[in-house]
């Protein structure tokens, strides 16, 4: 069974975020960056159905050439092979993003590598557009259920499972198919030393996408306005519960 | 004309479709065109409502196959529609359902969509503002297609009637469907734990972080949501150390929470955490560091050890309920 995994690089923010003096990025000056918390469920759900079912995975990403940090993260967990959609450094919108996967999945195709499951996160951590995966699974014609938060893979069946306000919804899909997942699915391994070394040694294939225009194109960045706010502080240790216990009387709690 | 593509919970629309209808109003409005509403399903009965959010024409689409729920089969049916009446912007709500539909039908139409709008100034160029990061960042956008499309950012609007009350027309329409539109069916599964207080209603959530120091530490923390009638949260680093299971989790990825009081143990307040409990009255902060971004956003906060903190308002508490 060969499953592809496309993923997102995004920054790793702390307590709050800051803009560039542009408002086109977000000040990544003093940040890490990480795979899309979705897609990164994504992945180890990649690596866990070659290894119960064999065969392959495969890591995407659409981005700059620092987005291989991420695709080298992916291998150390057990990723076999990763493919870096060469798209420099502007954002790509949803649509040119799909694009972009679905001409890198036929020329994979093309060159007999064929994919039972497309695995994508629900939604990117950042731009959130929640449609890649849809539009991929559109172009190729496949059949796509997202959100998806377990899946079991039997004869050529998959399985899923997805949560809803009240509850939780089943559907089951014909492979090949197309999967966006939700964090909560698995819960993602740590890399090994030997894993991270084995990844730093993998060879990453490029492909060139072709630029495209953007049919949601970005004027600029803001923060939300937040209401101004004081915190009235209780105390401290054990000797605040009295003021504790007001406040809990105070909102009819006790 | 504006469409909105509206859901609905037994007869009733949503509450995310009753802002979906406000928002649609106040944009058909500014663009001097009217507005118009589809609903799958038995909506008919709904249309007294739809009225006073001032729909002209509800466009009801009954059929037996589209009674469960089918992605792919709803997004046919909204683009047919679409093909039929040629509206300027079709619009959904941002529910899980209504975002998965409208992805769709963006990528059969071949047009860009804008997911989570909270602002929408009409024109040449038509400007968007919608969330990123769950709301924690704001994106303005040029949206461009010969049909916008968007779906509308859960709670960004307010749901307001219209005083000038139009009559609405309810017009019955039958899409084109192949057995392909269905080889995606969307199944409900009854609930299995049912009785437990779930994260999303309960009226306190106590949350615990890394402070809380191990999945151990939670005990105390159950002790206490169990004593004020609440239930236990988590943030993400928990979850990643897998004290606590996903279903815990309170975040960008995990579950929003809406309580009366969330007291949140030992956790810094990561945007992404912050995202899940933004909607809570109020916030008391338990942490020994007064400099942590959850205390600045905190209603009230105790300075110091989780456990110490936690253990004395629990006997606090208890002594008042025996007392």
């Amino acid at each position: 069974m060969n499953v592809l995994v496309c993923v997102k690089r995004v920054p790793a923010t702390g307590g709050h975020i800051a803009l560039t003096a542009d408002g086109q990025d977000i000040d990544t000056r003093y940040l890490g960056f990480t795979i899309s918390p979705h897609e990164e469920c994504a992945v180890e759900e990649a690596v866990r159905l070659a290894e119960t079912h064999g065969g392959s995975s495969t890591v995407l990403t659409l981005g700059p050439e620092v987005a291989t940090e991420q695709l080298r993260d992916a291998m150390a967990i057990g990723i076999d092979r990763a493919i870096l959609l060469e798209a420099g450094q502007g954002e790509w919108d949803p649509m040119a993003t799909a694009n972009a996967i679905v001409d890198a999945i036929r020329s994979e195709r093309a060159a007999g590598r064929e994919y039972d499951l497309l695995l994508f996160g629900n939604e990117s951590a950042d731009s959130a557009g929640y449609q890649v995966g849809i539009r991929v699974a559109e172009a190729l014609d496949l059949p796509c259920v997202t959100g998806i938060k377990a899946l079991d893979v039997q004869d050529g069946l998959a399985s899923v499972r997805r949560q809803t306000e009240s509850g939780w919804e089943t559907a089951q899909v014909r492979m090949p198919a197309v999967l966006t997942v939700k964090e909560g699915i698995n819960l993602p391994r740590y890399p090994s030393l030997p894993g991270r070394l084995k990844a730093k040694k993998k060879d990453i294939e490029r492909i060139q996408p072709r630029p495209q225009d953007a049919g949601l194109e970005k004027v600029r960045l803001k923060l939300p306005v937040m209401a101004a706010h004081t915190v009235e502080i209780l105390g401290s240790d054990g000797d605040a519960a009295p003021q504790v216990v007001e406040v809990l009387r105070r909102l009819r709690l006790v | 004309m504006v469409l909105a593509f509206i859901e609905h919970a037994g007869a009733a629309p949503t509450m995310l479709s009753l802002e979906l209808l406000t928002a649609a109003r106040r944009l058909a409005q500014a663009m001097g065109e009217p507005l118009e509403a589809v609903a799958i399903g038995a909506a008919g009965a709904a249309a007294g409502i739809l009225t006073s959010y001032g729909v002209s024409t509800l466009h009801v689409v009954e059929d037996a196959r589209l009674q469960e729920y089918a992605p792919e089969a709803y997004a046919r049916t909204v683009v047919d529609l679409v093909d039929r009446l040629h509206p300027s912007v079709l619009m959904g709500t941002g529910s899980d359902r209504g975002t998965e539909v409208m992805a769709h039908a963006a990528a059969r139409m071949a047009m860009p969509l804008a997911a989570n709008c909270t602002e929408i100034v009409p024109g040449d160029p038509f400007l968007v503002t919608r969330q990123r990061w769950g709301g924690s960042l704001l994106e303005e956008a040029r949206l461009k297609g010969a049909v916008k499309l968007l779906t509308l950012a859960p709670h960004a609007t307010t749901a307001e009637t219209d005083p000038s009350r139009t009559q609405a027309e309810v017009r019955a329409f039958s899409p084109t469907l192949e057995e392909k539109d269905f080889r995606v069916r969307v199944i409900p599964q009854a609930a299995a734990d049912e009785g437990k207080i779930s994260l999303a209603q309960a009226r306190v959530v106590v949350g615990g972080g890394r402070g809380v120091g191990s999945a151990q530490g939670f005990q105390a923390l159950e002790e206490l949501a169990g004593l004020l009638g609440g239930t236990v949260g988590c943030s993400r680093a928990v979850t990643s150390l897998g004290w606590r299971p996903h279903a815990d989790q309170v975040g960008q990825t995990g579950t929003r929470i809406a309580p009366d009081l969330y007291i949140a143990c030992g956790i810094s307040g990561a945007i992404q955490h912050m995202v899940g409990c933004r909607a809570a009255k109020h916030i008391l902060a338990i942490n020994t560091d007064k400099d942590a971004p959850i205390v600045a956003q905190a209603d009230y906060a105790v300075i110091g050890d989780v456990h110490a903190v936690v253990q004395a308002v629990t006997s606090e508490v208890r002594k008042l309920k025996h007392s």
